[in-house]
């Protein structure tokens, strides 16, 4: 808290663009409110649209990090605009929308198109069940396997990763940190029957694991700090054996 | 603005956990289903669930012996007898298999760990040893208000790992959802609703859907308590705020609105039940555990309404910390240690870090009680269908089905989505075979033309007049200050006036911002009615309600009252109405008679009227005040007497 501080008067340059409007073309606009202690994003930008411009356009829903709607580029840098502290930033602040995605508006972009694309492509879900029983007791499972995949399911689509990425950035069809994510979480859950020769069709490749040039700002990034270097590492190690196994064939 | 229609079996206006599994009922069934959904339906409020579900599995050493009997009779205690009891019951009954359901889908359940395993209990570290026969089985933590340990959890991050498992098979089946969109009234002619007229909130632009069955699935209104609440800002209540518009269709038990004791001070971002559940504490500011006296069986693990309101009795005692957002208390979970608070609780040892800068391991949790959770809702019955109206539906926090009554249970909401979304949904499902389309397409352009006019009415209005935000945070400190945790008649009764007045305001309200496209300040101002009038129906069932039962307390009227408000508030308000009209109806059948909930309170005004007399005036007045018959008869899912077998 900055108690005993002098309040700083805080400059926002915004980008603004509404598609929506025949007018309008992109620009940054700039902003200044003061201060206050706790000041996260969310609050400065609810600030400026209340006080300033009622038109701005952003994301929040949770306001608490767990739904990944506030992604957005803060001084360059990708981050979820509600826990971001304007403590922890200079006093000239740009924030500008996520690149990689659809701007809607300002600062929002179209993440939810992109992400069920992608779950779609990767078919993000667990495969070859048997159909439920609902009488049936529970398949049983270690502690340690729920845990490493909870570990992958913490993902929570916020495009941070996806924005950072310099293939995202060239080839929208690359996965990224968040769908190589999801894929792993998948690999490694023994619910989901598919093999490494069913995995190599859909993650090899240069849209996939291969198509990484190991910049790695994805794991700089990631508000959940996911481990996408192990994931990426353990990704490449079973497509490689599954690409073995298919030679041996 | 382009205007279309289009059609589908069954719409669902809600992408949530409730939303999302009614529509795979109906998709599995071989229907057509549309979601409609403010957000990217991952990232809807379900994902903030924290600490667990509820359901009897009986799994751990702690939660050995339960069963769907023990989990009825605490959800019809926590809710001080409000509840529907036979919903109650089919609840208990189906959450396991709506908890190994999502174990099928993808979620990964924390599990039993055969051997000893340390605990902390009532403040004391104990070391248990769980059977190895168990190892691998989804496991149980404590949670406020329950006989045994029974909240199945996926480390803090329970509602997240429910609704992406839940959002794959949406996905899986192809269901479409079109994100960013928002149902701004239902389409019906007096007896059946035939869809809803949608605003595309990415360009502005509206369209109708015509359906054979509808589902409000949107969730609670925490939103009308302005800052003080856990929701997400998407949390306005759209959906009960839309039924309520028709005049026809009611709201059940709006007064009924839960504070969840911890919420970080000053955000109100929640801190789950499990930080207590798993042996974390509350002390004021001397560092002094004043739950121990105030409950000494339950201590911090009452039910919320209790704990919340020993909490704002010790910060009205001068025992808060003082800090520059007013007083609050503190949770502390120190002694859990960092690998519990870094594996079970992760995401509270985020929220920490990220909001109030704190190491939970080594620093104390600021916090108090917040707007949590809407008990009130769209009235529906056991099969889900609103009163009224044939072929609306509600599921999940927006409906009061009801299942909780004045109070809920943590871990109870979470599995009342997936429950009820399996359940209404087959009826849903049901119905909707039985339905053809409805081709007069006249009511939906005439419903569609008139919420585009509205829009244009706001952009018309100039001059100078009320900003729209001013209300909204006039209505928060109103809902908060005066329909708060206690409440009196007299505070109810200048909430009644404040809301008129804001009502008033809002009818002078200009907007600044006439862009075209979605326009964020339009797409608000269009809501602020509707949580305007949801809010009054809140303060003036409070109002009426002369009782104090579960989260609804008056100080002038201490006492849980069976004699006279063993009943449920319903309220009727058409859009073009100046009053709401009020009416009760009997809670349903009661099985479990009245009684001490365990903790809390022991005094009451006992019922006089028989058990029995008062069962039999149920069917009949429940139909007088709008409910539909339900495919099974009523009552027939009770489980008579099975209570008494169970001691304590």
């Amino acid at each position: 808290m900055s108690d005993g501080q002098a309040a700083r008067r805080l400059q926002f340059e915004i980008f603004r663009f509404n598609p929506e409007d025949k007018d309008s073309k992109p620009h940054t606009d700039t902003f200044e409110i003061d201060e206050t202690p706790f000041m996260t994003l969310y609050i400065a930008l609810n600030v400026i649209r209340e006080k300033h411009d009622p038109g701005l356009q952003f994301d929040f829903a949770c306001r608490s990090a767990i739904c990944g709607s506030c992604a957005m580029m803060v001084n360059g840098r990708p981050a979820l605009a509600c826990r971001t502290l304007t403590a922890d930033l200079p006093e000239k602040i740009h924030l500008y929308p996520l690149p990689t995605f659809k701007l809607i508006g300002d600062l929002s972009v179209d993440t939810g198109t992109w992400f069920r694309e992608m779950a779609e492509r990767t078919e993000a879900w667990i495969h070859e069940r048997l159909p439920f029983d609902p009488e049936a007791e529970e398949e049983r499972m270690s502690d340690d396997i729920a845990a490493a995949i909870y570990e992958g399911d913490r993902c929570i689509e916020c495009g941070c990763c996806v924005a950072s990425c310099g293939v995202a950035n060239l080839d929208s069809e690359f996965l990224a940190g968040a769908g190589l994510n999801r894929v792993a979480r998948f690999m490694m859950d023994p619910r989901d029957q598919r093999s490494d020769t069913d995995w190599f069709e859909v993650v090899a490749g240069d849209k996939g694991a291969f198509g990484c040039v190991g910049m790695m700002a994805c794991a700089d990034v990631c508000p959940k700090e996911l481990p996408l270097l192990e994931v990426y590492a353990y990704l490449r190690r079973k497509m490689l054996g599954a690409a073995l196994a298919k030679n041996d064939d | 603005m382009s205007s279309k229609l289009i059609t589908t079996d069954v719409l669902v206006i809600g992408g949530g956990l409730a939303g999302e599994r009614c529509a795979i009922e109906a998709a599995a069934a071989g229907h057509d289903a549309l979601i409609l959904s403010l957000v990217p339906p991952r990232r809807s409020h379900s994902c903030a669930a924290q600490g667990g579900m509820q359901a009897a599995l009986g799994n751990c050493v702690k939660a050995d012996g339960d069963n769907p009997t023990i989990h009825f009779l605490d959800t019809v205690r926590g809710s001080d007898w409000g509840a529907d009891q036979e919903v109650a019951t089919i609840f208990a009954e189906e959450a396991p298999i709506a908890v190994r359901e999502l174990a099928h889908y993808g979620v990964p359940w924390t599990r039993v760990r055969g051997g000893k395993n340390k605990y902390f209990i009532k403040g004391k570290e104990v070391e248990i040893d769980e059977p190895l026969e168990n190892d691998g089985l989804i496991t149980h933590r404590d949670f406020g208000g329950t006989a045994k340990w029974r909240a199945c959890y996926a480390a803090a991050g329970t509602g997240h790992a429910a609704l992406y498992a839940v959002d794959s098979e949406v996905v899986r089946l192809g269901i479409t959802v079109r994100d960013r969109t928002e149902a701004v009234s239902l389409i019906h002619d007096g007896t059946r609703c035939i869809g809803a007229v949608v605003r595309d909130l990415r360009n502005g632009s509206y369209f109708a859907v015509m359906a054979k069955a509808t589902v409000i699935a949107t969730g609670g209104y925490g939103r009308i308590y302005g800052q003080y609440t856990s929701n997400a800002v998407i949390n306005e209540g759209t959906g009960a705020s839309i039924a309520l518009d028709t005049g026809i269709v009611p709201l059940g038990n709006m007064e009924a609105v839960q504070f969840h004791p911890t919420t970080l001070t000053p955000s109100g971002i929640l801190v789950t039940e499990g930080c207590r559940g798993d042996g974390g504490y509350l002390l004021d500011k001397n560092m002094h555990r004043f739950m121990v006296e105030a409950e000494p069986v339950k201590q911090e693990l009452a039910s919320r309404d209790v704990v919340s309101r020993h909490m704002a009795q010790c910060m009205r005692d001068g025992n808060g910390v003082d800090s520059p957002y007013g007083p609050h208390l503190w949770l502390d979970i120190r002694h859990l240690g960092e690998e519990h608070l870094r594996t079970k609780l992760l995401e509270v040892w985020d929220i920490c870090r990220d909001f109030v800068g704190r190491n939970p391991a080594r620093d104390l949790i600021p916090v108090r009680p917040t707007q949590h959770y809407s008990m009130g809702g769209v009235r529906v019955n056991k099969d889900g269908q609103a009163y009224g109206l044939l072929g609306l539906y509600a599921v999940g926090e927006a409906a009061c089905w009801d299942m909780h009554g004045f109070n809920r249970l943590g871990g109870n909401s979470l599995a009342e989505t997936l429950v009820s979304g399996r359940l209404i949904g087959a009826r849903v499902a049901e119905f909707a075979s039985g339905m053809t389309l409805r081709t007069d397409t006249g009511v939906a352009f005439d419903a569609l033309a008139a919420a585009e006019q509205k829009a244009k009415s706001w952009l018309a209005r100039s001059g100078s007049g009320p900003s729209i935000y001013d209300i909204r945070d006039a209505m928060g400190e109103t809902m908060m200050h005066k329909v708060g945790i206690f409440r009196t008649g007299e505070e109810l009764a200048e909430a009644v006036r404040d809301l008129g007045q804001l009502l008033d305001d809002c009818d002078n309200a200009v907007l600044r911002c006439k862009d075209p496209g979605v326009n964020p300040e339009l797409a608000f101002a269009l809501r602020l009615k509707g949580m305007l009038r949801l809010a009054m129906t809140v303060a003036k069932g409070a109002e009426a309600r002369t009782e104090s039962r579960g989260a609804h307390y008056r100080t002038d009227f201490p006492l849980r009252n069976d004699r006279d408000w063993m009943n449920r508030t319903l309220v009727r308000w058409g859009a073009d109405e100046s009053d709401p009209t009020f009416s009760y109806e009997p809670t349903g059948i009661v099985d479990l008679p009245p009684g001490h909930r365990g903790y809390g309170s022991d005094e009451r005004i006992e019922m006089t009227e028989s058990i029995e007399a008062y069962n039999e005036t149920v069917h009949k007045e429940q139909t007088r005040h709008g409910r539909l018959e339900t495919v099974e008869t009523m009552g027939s899912r009770l489980r008579r007497g099975a209570w008494q077998s169970v001691s304590g």
